[in-house]
């Protein structure tokens, strides 16, 4: 029996997995945009899985607009990368602080 | 216990295990690679509840295109990734610590609603009746009529987010010979050829 507990269990997990990466990388740009990508992951399973629940298809659509936010992200993200490893030669996130100086 | 079931536990589980490979990867090619894994897994427990318009979507953009676009970036980047692992060990307590606090908050929440009514164990409708319009119907009937306007907008996001990734990582490059176009056409006859009647015997 697939309860709504269990996807909620999921989504719960992969978005503390999500939180505890950006710790855990926190020199790694790279990983740091994985992880987040990883917490919109969570964010999705948790509003198909409501939308399945409730038999309401909206909870889709707002996950297919989660989706389409995600990719534009991540393509915005890794161009800002490269013009910063282009200007800096390095990707650490703790370097990071030309804006304060 | 039925086959979804099992169906079930192994992509929970694949999903969470490629997970935890993403954050704990020494290398980042194998953290792209594992990244791939958990949309795909994710993608099977979308299937499994019936969402299988999303779980398809997930497979084309975020596999074909989200994780390639980080698999280009992760080896377009000549970066010494060891260096970057240095003081990986320092960083693993307040993570855990993080994970954990964020992971008991969340049991609580969920343990607090099903506390009040119990609803959240109650079986899953799977899929669609015999009958019913399939997910990718439904989504449509909607998509392209309640929500048109949030269709365009997404769409707009995404020229946007081209122009601005296009924008940011173009580069003019100087003093290199290429053919310039607009100049070439630009060039008008009277600007380069001159013609000259020259008088015998004297020059110019």
């Amino acid at each position: 029996m697939i309860s709504l507990a269990n996807y909620l269990l999921v989504g719960g997990l992969l978005f503390a997995i999500g939180v505890g990466g950006i710790f855990l990388n926190r020199k790694n740009v790279i990983i740091i945009l994985m992880s987040i990508e990883l917490m919109l992951l969570a964010v999705n399973i948790n509003f198909v899985a409501f939308s399945m629940f409730l038999g309401d298809v909206k909870g889709q659509v707002f996950a297919f607009m989660i989706l389409t936010v995600a990719a534009a992200e991540a393509a915005i993200g890794l161009a800002i990368l490269v013009t910063f490893f282009r200007n800096r030669g390095d990707i650490s996130v703790q370097a990071a602080n030309t804006m304060k100086n | 216990m039925g086959l979804a079931d099992y169906a079930f536990q192994v992509f929970a589980v694949a999903t969470v295990a490629w997970g935890l490979g993403v954050i704990l990867a020494r290398n980042p090619v194998h953290s792209v690679l594992c990244l791939i894994m958990a949309f795909i897994s994710t993608a099977g427990l979308f299937v499994l509840i019936g969402a299988e318009y999303l779980a398809f979507l997930l497979i084309v953009v975020y596999v074909g295109a989200v994780a390639v676009l980080f698999l280009f970036v992760v080896m377009m980047l000549d970066v010494d990734f060891a260096e970057l692992k240095a003081d990986y060990a320092k960083y693993l307590p307040i993570g855990l610590f993080v994970g954990v606090v964020l992971i008991f908050q969340i049991g609580f929440m969920a343990l607090a609603w099903q506390s009040g009514n119990g609803v959240m164990d109650e079986e899953m409708k799977l899929g669609t009746a015999p009958g019913e319009p399939n997910n990718a119907e439904q989504l449509g009937m909607v998509l392209y009529t309640e929500y048109v306007h949030y269709f365009q907008i997404a769409g707009l996001i995404l020229l946007v987010a081209m122009i601005g990734a296009i924008l940011l990582t173009f580069r003019e490059r100087r003093g290199v010979k290429t053919q310039d176009v607009t100049a070439q056409v630009a060039r008008k006859r009277e600007d380069a050829v001159e013609v000259i009647s020259v008088p015998t015997g004297k020059g110019l």
